[in-house]
């Protein structure tokens, strides 16, 4: 019975391996993989139709960097904050506020980046880009506004998964750095944080797999045209190329989404991978 | 008399409003080996902590009384909790490396207390590591991480890492007890060889271990000390009935 169970999982991560592949792959021979990974014109509907998917997969590395760059610190320091430093109130305010946070469907997030961070985005680029002939204006819809998304909404992962590292260490460990006359400020980025970075490690690259994966806030908010992920460009992600397209798209244009979706599918492999090697090299100490 | 190193006067210690020392009034000798004795939760660990304040990284611990180094009341005003800690270095009962190279362990510290110079810290390393007689074992590893070590190796490494400030007080609570019988006689050879250059006060449950390797011993039941003497007299001929009764294991 249990064992039951257990096999519908590895069924399912079975079947959608090989669909994902049997889907993805045709494309690649017809087109070409040269053609898919580095060319950069993305013109699925020509008559000359064009399938370079090359911006798509530099705004998701970018993109996604970026996010993590952002919200890795901000949530670090949050984890931090509490494990080590908050009064219990605060805390007790701080913690749900982050469990609610993880629990917002992405749709809002992409509703609020849209109605908010985006004319704010505008206003910046009417300022910065004045005196520009040659910038294409997005009406603030940009890969900024989608990094800011993205790095808001990694942040309940990065936070709770850092904090119970943080509290995980061991409290002889301060101790002992407290007492050889070491500060807390010291004591916490020399010896509490080093003792946590597989968690953090952890936390990091969970992170990235959800900003990798996110298509549905960052499609409201990003643009939406394939472009180098330059900051106030419009951008397509992978994801996104996907959701926005797959609804009218057909026969090699179709095709051609499949190989976005193995892409990605292959971005989230590897990122598994960088887990359980993280997860191996803990246990081996 | 030799002077004393640490002198305290009517120490007392609450934990909210838990009573934990009453009244301890104790001078420990310079460069002599004094051990704390009694059963658990008498106050020892707390008595140990208030002599480094390391007793203020509890919440809701306060402390009155007087506790001299060197004649200077270490609660005073003028007394840098950082400079304090140098001078009275601490080793805890379980051996806790950082999650860092030997090398990195020892000197940690000094770093902390601002030497920089790679010659000078490759210095205190191999000093505090052979003062710690585990420098044979260790040398040729110094840049491989600390917790792959064995636990009595571990607990030696802690005892270097404290020695590489250059304390004048080494605190040692329960240094052995979570050591097997080899290692824990290395810490105790390792005692008799560090006083002498340093005031040591270690925490024990173990009887025969106080006997050992201190110098004077003081007896504590229920946050209060019963008796201090040297510990020579202190275990032949107890002045206290309760002293005799715990030290002849009728309780405890
Ligand atoms: N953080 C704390 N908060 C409240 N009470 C405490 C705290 N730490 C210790 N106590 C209490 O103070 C008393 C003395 O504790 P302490 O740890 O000093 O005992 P000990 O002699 O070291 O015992 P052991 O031999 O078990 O280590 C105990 O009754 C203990 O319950
Ligand atoms: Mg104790």
């Amino acid at each position: 019975m249990f064992s039951l169970c257990a096999f519908t999982a590895v069924a399912a991560v079975f079947s959608i391996t090989l669909y994902m592949i049997a889907n993805g792959v045709p494309a690649i021979w017809q087109v070409g993989w040269k053609e898919i990974l580095f060319s950069s014109v993305w013109q699925p509907v020509a008559r000359d139709a064009s399938f370079g998917i090359l911006y798509v997969i530099l705004t998701s590395v970018v993109g996604t960097f970026l996010a993590v760059l952002l919200g890795v610190p901000i949530g670090l320091f949050t984890a931090v904050f509490l494990a080590e430093a908050a009064p219990a109130w605060l805390a007790a305010v701080i913690r749900p506020a982050v469990e609610l946070l993880a629990g917002i469907p992405s749709v809002i997030y992409g509703v609020l980046g849209m109605m908010i961070l985006n004319p704010w985005m505008y206003c910046l680029e009417q300022m910065l880009f004045a005196d520009s002939l040659t910038h294409q204006f997005t009406g603030g819809a940009n890969l900024l506004s989608a990094v800011i998304v993205l790095a808001v909404m990694i942040l309940p992962t990065v936070i709770s998964i850092s904090e119970a590292a943080l509290r995980a260490v061991p409290p002889e460990l301060k101790a002992s750095s407290l007492a050889l006359g070491a500060s807390s400020v010291e004591t916490i980025f020399r010896v509490t944080i080093p003792a946590a970075r597989s968690g953090i490690l952890t936390a990091v690259v969970l992170g990235v797999g959800r900003a990798v994966g996110e298509a549905m806030a960052i499609s409201l908010v990003s643009g939406n045209s394939v472009n180098l992920p330059l900051p106030f460009c419009s951008v397509r992600f992978l994801t996104t190329a996907i959701v926005s397209e797959m609804g009218y798209a057909g026969g090699l244009h179709r095709q051609v989404l499949f190989t976005i979706g193995l892409v990605l599918f292959v971005f989230i492999m590897v990122i598994n991978g960088i887990l359980s090697g993280i997860l191996k090299g803990e246990r081996q100490g | 008399m030799p002077q004393s190193k640490i002198s305290t006067e009517k120490l007392n210690l609450y934990y909210g409003a838990k009573h934990a020392l009453k009244d301890i009034t104790i001078r420990i000798r310079s460069n002599m080996v004094t051990a704390l004795i009694g059963p658990s939760g008498c106050g020892k660990s707390t008595f140990l902590k208030s002599l480094n304040r390391m007793n203020e990284l509890t919440d809701g611990a306060r402390t009155e009384g007087k506790v001299y180094l060197d004649g200077e009341d270490i609660y005073g005003s003028g007394m840098d909790v950082t400079r304090l800690r140098k001078r009275v270095g601490m080793v805890f009962q379980q051996p806790n490396p950082f999650p860092m190279t030997i090398y990195d362990n020892i000197a940690y510290g000094p770093k902390v207390h601002g030497v920089r110079n790679k010659e000078k810290l490759d210095g205190i390393v191999e000093r505090s590591l052979r003062q710690a007689a585990i420098w044979e074992e260790v040398e040729n590893q110094l840049n491989r991480t600390a917790m792959g070590l064995s636990g009595g190796q571990k607990q030696r490494l802690c005892i270097a890492r404290a020695l590489a400030v250059e304390p004048e007080v080494l605190l040692m609570d329960e240094p052995t007890s979570a050591l097997d019988p080899v290692s824990t006689l290395k810490v105790e050879e390792l005692i008799g060889q560090l006083k002498g250059k340093y005031t040591i006060v270690i925490v024990t449950h173990n009887m025969q271990q106080a006997a050992r390797v201190s110098d004077d011993t003081a007896f504590f039941l229920m946050g209060e000390m019963v008796e201090f003497d040297t510990t020579a007299r202190l275990f032949v001929h107890p002045a206290d009935r309760r002293t005799q009764e715990y030290i002849t294991g009728k309780f405890g």
